[in-house]
């Protein structure tokens, strides 16, 4: 047990009870329905576009790109142009295979000492799989929701429906996204948890978001499949926040969306303020955005003083004569 | 380096797909749908289960009788209050749903359900 991973565990449960109570015994649907959604979608707006716009006044004066292969040398030596790009062209293919495939997961190593006691390094694949199975189901699951944010519900949403439900297991038929989205989930919790040296950088910060995003995920599922909840209602309420019209549903829908809808607004808010930002973020590492050009180019610090020098020519100019009667050598006569 | 225009050309673009909810439907929400019952159905005052029931479970229920009919070739349902049906999604069901458009399509359509019934079943000439 680990007081790290305890505490945020113990902190989405009860926000999720915090939810469920005051929905089913206290009646404060409007508070959970309509206004704490709309709270969270404000925090998150303004702290999104502080924190970006606060990265882009950050000072990047020179080029600090990581350089993960050759750079560009002489003619005959070949250059890893994606892993260290010395063109916009090569900048860009870079950061569309970290953005989309997440590229620096993927050489991902682990040090362990072998046998004989020597260090090896291993190449080890298993975050970068978690990582992409977690991010795609978790943009899937985000897209099929637009089914309750939308009327008629665009073609791409019943689209993606259609393939995510592909294997008809059930009634309602399973999406295969939201049950991926909880396995990847946990997979990347059971790492932080299970590895001895994850477990020992991981801090509730880390833990905190995946017990969330599985407590989302956990009551979105237990909605669907188990303990089922009016849809139609629910989409008159979401509709109504989307149009800024919202509609006051009293009763029939079950408590535990509240407890979902609850989870998902804490979510939205937390992310500003939290690692979650990297979702922003990632486009603005300058270790990743950036040319490796310094020995092509000439990059000048922008904020350097302008320094008043004094050189020798006008230093001889001063004191020419004086320099001339004490016998010292002049450059000009 | 200065990538101010280029970031904050980012984070428009980000918004704007973020909320595509808000200015996909013009501030303005579609009413919610109202099934609408055929006479027969209001004459029957109650389906196979109490309403709330078969509004949150009838896909449930639906595919338990697939199984049950199809697979195990029991053909009757007890309901809570002790009455027996014929397992029958052609027979039982759309003997009162007759209106396929007024009834079922309504909600699914709504909250964009395609239900694959009618990949085996073909549905009655619409009647009220």
């Amino acid at each position: 047990m680990n007081a790290d991973y305890l505490s945020s565990l113990i902190a989405v449960v009860v926000l999720g009870l915090i939810a469920y109570a005051g929905v089913a015994m206290a009646g404060l649907n409007g508070f959970f329905g309509v206004f704490v959604p709309y709270l969270a979608l404000v925090l998150f707006v303004i702290g999104f576009t502080r924190r970006v716009l606060g990265w882009a006044g950050s000072a990047v004066p020179f080029r600090i790109p990581t350089t993960c292969g050759q750079e560009k040398s002489l003619p005959w030596i070949k250059q890893a142009k994606i892993d260290n790009p010395s063109t916009k062209t090569g900048v860009v293919l870079r950061m569309f295979f970290e953005v989309l495939l997440f590229r620096s997961l993927f050489r991902n190593t682990r040090a362990t000492l072998n046998e004989n006691g020597r260090l090896s390094y291993k190449w080890v694949l298993w975050l970068w799989a978690f990582a992409l199975m977690f991010h795609y189901c978790f943009l899937l699951v985000v897209l099929r929701h637009l089914r309750f944010f939308t009327e008629p519900v665009p073609g791409f949403v019943k689209m993606l429906e259609g393939v995510d439900g592909m294997l008809q297991i059930g009634l309602p038929v399973m999406r295969i996204s939201g049950v991926l989205l909880l396995v990847a989930a946990t997979l990347l919790l059971l790492r932080r948890i299970l590895l001895p040296k994850v477990r020992y950088i991981s801090r509730p910060a880390d833990y905190f978001p995946l017990f969330l995003i599985i407590g989302i995920a956990g009551t979105g599922i237990f909605m669907r499949y188990f303990t089922k909840v009016d849809v139609v209602k629910i989409k008159e309420l979401t509709m109504g926040l989307a149009t800024f019209h919202p509609a006051m549903v009293q009763d029939g829908i079950g408590a535990l969306f509240y407890s979902h809808l609850f989870l998902v607004s804490i979510l939205l808010a937390y992310i500003p303020n939290s690692k979650l930002m990297h979702m922003g973020g990632v486009f603005l590492s300058p270790t990743r955005n950036l040319a490796n050009n310094s020995r092509a180019v000439r990059h000048i610090n922008p904020w350097n003083h302008p320094v008043k020098v004094h050189t020798y020519e006008e230093y001889e100019d001063d004191f020419r004569e004086k320099m001339i009667e004490a016998g010292l050598p002049v450059e000009k006569e | 380096m200065n990538d101010k225009g280029m970031i904050i050309a980012g984070l428009i673009i980000f918004f704007t797909i973020f909320t595509f909810p808000i200015w996909y439907n013009h501030g303005a929400a579609a009413p919610p749908p109202e099934p609408e019952l055929s006479q027969k159905a209001k004459a029957a005052k109650t389906c196979v289960e109490d309403t709330a029931y078969m509004r949150t479970e009838h896909m449930h229920l639906l595919n338990q009788w697939r199984n049950t009919a199809v697979r195990d070739g029991l053909r009757e349902y007890t309901g809570k209050d002790g009455k027996t049906y014929e397992v029958s999604l052609s027979n039982t069901c759309l003997d009162c749903h007759s209106n396929k458009e007024q009834f079922c399509d309504r909600c699914h359509n709504y909250a964009s359900v395609t239900p694959y019934c009618w990949d085996c079943h073909t549905y009655p000439k619409e009647k009220m």
